[in-house]
Parts: C-alpha cells; structure tokens; sequence
C-alpha cells in the first residue's frame, strides 16, 4: 500500500474517535494529519502544549505569524475562541485530565497497553518531551502509526524499548485495522477488508483477541 | 536604580560553571541577542535548563554548537543533533525530564515549594532513583525543586520597572523561570515606559526581574 494512503486510512480512522468539544493533543507527523479528517459538524479544541488551545491548519505560505507555531515548532493558526498560557498551565492541562483525547505515534505497543516511543538505547535519543505527561493525563490514549517498521511488528507481548508510560494507552489504530487495549489482552475491533484476520495477526506479535461481531473498518 | 542596561553590562554578570535557565521552545521565546552576547564573550561550563536545544543555529541551540555547556537539563534535544552529537562523544552530560516535571520543578522552586507528586513517569526510566510515595492509593514520584544561578528571558514589551508582556506562544516557560533564579535578565523587543503596559496585562510583574535589556534580534 502506498505511504500516504496508508497515513490518510489511519488519520481518517482516528478522527472518527473525537467528539463535538473534545480537548485533543496531537503528536507530531501522523497525528497531526488527524485534524485534517475531523468531520465538520463537530468541533473539536486542539491543545498545543507550547501554550494554547485553539489551534487551526497551517497558514498559507507567507502568511506565517511571528510567535504562533506548533509544538514541533511549524507555523499553524488560531481558530476563534483561542488561548494562549505558560507552560506550567499547558502541563496542568495535560496532566490534570483537562485533556479528552491524546494521539500519538510509537515505537512500540504491548498488550498491556505499555507505550515505548521516546528513545531507542545507543541510537536515537530525542527527548519524552511532553510524550509522558500527555500519556498520564489524558482521558484517552490513541496510538496511531503504521502496522510494523520495516515489516517487524510494533505491536509486541512486551515492549523491549524504554517506556514512555505503562498501562496507558486504550486504542491503537493502523492501517490494518483498529485494536482496543481490554483487561484479557489486545482486542481487535475493526479490520481493513483489504486484509485477513491473518495477516493482521501476522503481523502482530502479541496475540489478538477475534471478537464475533469483527468490523470493517472504513477506508 | 535602573534596571535597563547594556548586554554587554548584563552578559558579564553571567560566569563560567553558573547554572543558567533559558526560557523558550524551539527558539520561541528565547532571548536571541543574549545568547549571542554570551557566544560573544565566550562563557564556559554552563549547566542549561531549558526545555529543548532548539535548532543549531536557533536560541539555545547556539550555545550547544559552541561547546558553552558541560551539562543539558531538557525535555528534549531531536531537534538539535549536535547535542546527541556531544552526548554520545562524552563531552556534555544531558539529563532528560518529561516536560511537565521540567516545568513544575521550576514553579517549585520559584514558589518556595519543597517537591510535588506526578503520576509522569512512572514505571519508566524517569523513576531511577526518585522516591515513590503513596496517596489514597495512587503511586506517585517525588520530584524536586529545580533552581538556577541566571534565568535569561525574552518578552514583547518590557516596561522600566521590569513588567513584562509577552506574544503569543512565546509566553511558554518565560513566567515560570522568572521566578526560580538568583538573577533574571529580560531582553525586551521593546521597552517602555512604566504605565505604558496596563497593571492587567502584566503576565510577568516587574519585582521578579533584576535587568532589562534591549534586544536587537
């Protein structure tokens, strides 16, 4: 499948979790694409953990504005209704729940819910940034990113990469389909009818749980 | 006495080895003029709490390519590689905190606060060494004041007596850090004249910052 169809089923997937009023925080790169496929009846308030909520898409070329850019530092707008704060407030936010939905990407994902997305030993060390506490704090936890890196599978029994949180993540949603993190295990919800139950669970380490009622998901 | 002086004036307050806070994200927010006074006069052995290390060529991502600094307290450093760079190499130690403990370890210490409690970071490489502590059953992690020698912040507008305005989002850590250092430099985009910013747009009061100076960047 080709890269950007592959990021558009995924953004697409995830837009369809918010609701009307919801408070959300994108991660960086394919989270971010989410806003792009929120269904326009409904709003939602992008929360921007360098100080703001409200945020809009990004400006037209040469409308860029001085001081207004996205926690990975790209101009974006405002929408009406936005607000800027201090740090200690953007993460008072985070932390303390005033956040519905957080959306980001991982290295790893585990049955369990485990999250490994901010660093991989001797290789590549970039910093949790705000990664931990958005995890925490949010009321729901999407992990949206691509099935498997370079064919390996991300979604593991057991995260080996250093963790970002435990336990915390609810949803995963890829392109082969969407996984809800249960008590008994990682359930699979939904699965893109360009796929079989076996190929997803081939390309998923951690055993999937097959409900009856399995859905297809919309692409 | 006037707070408003040269940077030249205010940089020379600034030490080898001193603990400097540097407020803004990505470069957002950081005092540019002052960061290159500093490269100027070729402070050394700094510790830098600052959010991030910003780009290269960006705010505190300067004083890292110049090899100012042999310790890094940040959320994060992808965005500059030279500062993996010196990390891997042996030649700065980076202590890396989940942004929301990096920023209410400095409102602690602004605030006279001994620690505070977070869930962040539990079960992760985060809790090394911290005390766990158990409040109506929920664990949390001890975390603990962060204070500077020297608290570098950029603002709009500045008025004589220190008030300060800021933009937008670079608003960001610039409040919290004027609170936690023995020493705060503002670089103001703009200085003005007390009352010319309105006692209910302050969003920094003036008591908090010891220098003013005018920033050409």
């Amino acid at each position: 499948m080709d890269k950007d169809r592959v990021k558009e089923i995924i953004a697409k997937r995830v837009a369809k979790e918010l609701k009307d009023g919801d408070v959300v925080n994108l991660g960086i790169g394919l989270p971010t694409m989410v806003a792009n496929y929120v269904p326009e009846e409904i709003e939602v308030i992008l929360q921007s953990e360098n100080g703001f909520v409200g945020m809009g898409p990004a400006p037209e070329k040469g409308k860029e504005i001085k001081n207004l850019v996205n926690a990975g530092g790209m101009p974006v707008t405002l929408k009406p209704g936005a607000a800027f704060f201090d740090s200690a407030t953007s993460f008072a936010i985070i932390r303390g729940g005033h956040v519905d939905v957080t959306v980001l990407g991982a290295l790893q994902v585990d049955e369990k819910g485990n999250l490994a997305n901010w660093m991989i030993p001797g290789k590549l060390v970039p910093g949790m940034g705000g990664a931990m506490d958005l995890v925490v704090g949010a009321k729901k936890v999407i992990v949206s990113m691509v099935h498997t890196a370079k064919g390996k599978p991300k979604i593991l029994k057991e995260c080996n990469l250093p963790l970002t949180a435990e336990g915390q993540v609810d949803l995963i949603v890829t392109e082969m389909g969407v996984i809800e993190v249960t008590d008994k295990g990682l359930a699979l919800k939904e699965i893109n009818p360009e796929f079989t139950i076996e190929d997803v669970q081939a390309a998923t380490e951690a055993k999937l749980i097959i409900p009856e009622n399995l859905k297809e998901m919309e692409v | 006495m006037s707070k408003v002086k040269s940077i030249e004036e205010a940089v020379s307050l600034i030490k080898d080895g001193m603990t400097v806070m540097v407020a803004g994200f990505l470069g957002v927010g950081t005092p540019e003029s002052i960061v290159d006074a500093m490269i100027e006069r070729g402070i050394k052995d700094l510790t830098i709490i600052s959010s991030d290390t910003a780009f290269p060529e960006v705010g505190v991502g300067k004083l890292i390519v110049n090899k100012m600094a042999k310790k890094v307290i940040a959320s994060h450093i992808g965005t500059n590689p030279e500062t993996g760079r010196q990390m891997n190499e042996g030649e700065i130690e980076v202590l890396l905190t989940p942004q929301g403990t990096f920023v209410e370890q400095i409102r602690c210490a602004g605030a006279g606060l001994g620690g505070f409690l977070t869930p962040t970071g539990l079960g992760t490489m985060v809790e090394q060494g911290k005390q766990k502590i158990k409040i109506e059953n929920k664990e949390y992690l001890l975390e603990l004041p962060l204070k500077a020698d020297v608290a570098l912040l950029k603002g709009a507008k500045v008025d004589k007596k220190g008030n300060i305005y800021y933009d937008k989002a670079a608003r960001n850590f610039n409040p919290i850090m004027a609170m936690a250092a023995d020493l705060v430099i503002v670089e103001a985009e703009e200085i003005v004249e007390v009352g010319q910013i309105e006692p209910n747009d302050v969003m920094t009061p003036g008591i908090f910052v010891d220098v003013i100076v005018k920033g050409d960047k």
